[in-house]
């Protein structure tokens, strides 16, 4: 009985010392370097475009990178494109209706093979996709970097506390997302190539 | 009056190919801003710097060669032509 109650109070403990040690990254990065490159290449026209507006929380424990969980959220208004009347039309109703769903997120559900290697560590992320109001599963392989202590260098000293670096590159199909599906295929493509680079801060007081 | 209509569209044309040609003969879209890749020291991260900026694209040049060809056969109709050899009299 007494060596049951020693076992319990132990396992609270490392319950309790595991939860203390995830840290809660914000994705609204000051500096404004978090971004997402987008690339279609149809037969007839290729189209290049980034996003800046992302925020969200991603919180992880950097002993058990496993265990990340979050949201990404990418404002569809800072989708931008080299041509401003192509702009127009990318946020407009027929194709991203960014006035109608105005975000476009990332939710972590699961991380699958994970491998951590120091500070970094890779690993497929699978979460919940959400784009122009459907909501999609899908994996994409991720790169994390843990740069502990590594805040004060991006505000001159002002905050302490640590930094997260996610990158990422995966592929979206439109279609699978109600943007004109089969339509315009030889200068829109339906395969969109992504790459998301983001950064995380977590200040400590 | 058709020789001044020939060689303004040839004028026209000209100023349209060089624009295109000294701007770096973009191959695609007009652009009307551009980006430059910078990266941020600390965290590694290579991000966008966007600036308004035009650059002509095949389609202005399609527009403008366009333009020239229907100016050039303007210059052929017959009451150009009547002006001119009358203005010659």
């Amino acid at each position: 009985m007494k060596n049951t109650i020693i076992l319990l109070a132990a396992a609270s403990a490392l319950a309790a010392t595991a939860t203390a040690q995830e840290i809660a990254f914000d994705l609204k990065d000051p500096k404004g370097v978090n971004n997402i490159v987008f690339k279609l290449d149809a037969p007839l026209e290729s189209i290049n475009g980034t996003a800046n507006g992302i925020s969200g929380t991603i919180e992880i424990d950097p002993a058990q990178p496993e265990e990340i969980e979050g949201k990404i959220v990418v404002e569809a208004k800072s989708l931008t494109v080299s041509n401003s009347l192509m702009q127009e039309h990318m946020l407009g109703a027929d194709w991203l209706d960014a006035a109608n769903h105005p975000e476009i997120t990332f939710e972590v559900k699961e991380v699958l093979n994970p491998v951590k290697n120091g500070n970094e560590g890779t690993a497929d992320v699978k979460g919940l996709f959400t784009l122009k109001g459907v909501s999609k599963e899908i994996t994409a392989p991720a790169k994390v970097t843990y740069l502990p202590g590594r805040l004060a260098d991006r505000t001159n000293g002002k905050m302490q506390g640590d930094l997260l670096v996610i990158r990422t590159n995966f592929q979206i199909k439109r279609g699978d997302f109600g943007i004109k599906a089969g339509e315009n295929l030889d200068k829109v493509s339906d395969t969109i190539d992504i790459s998301l680079s983001i950064a995380g801060s977590a200040p400590k007081s | 009056m058709s020789s001044f209509l020939r060689l303004g569209t040839l004028i026209l044309w000209l100023t349209i190919l060089s624009w295109w040609i000294l701007a770096g003969r973009n191959p695609g879209w007009t652009k009307t801003s551009v980006s430059t890749m910078e990266t941020d020291p600390v965290t590694g991260i290579n991000y966008p710097v966007w600036k308004k900026q035009f650059v002509p694209g095949l389609d202005l040049l399609a527009v403008g060669t366009g333009c020239a060809v229907v100016l050039f056969g303007v210059s052929f109709l017959p009451f150009l032509s009547r002006n001119t050899k009358n203005q010659q009299l």
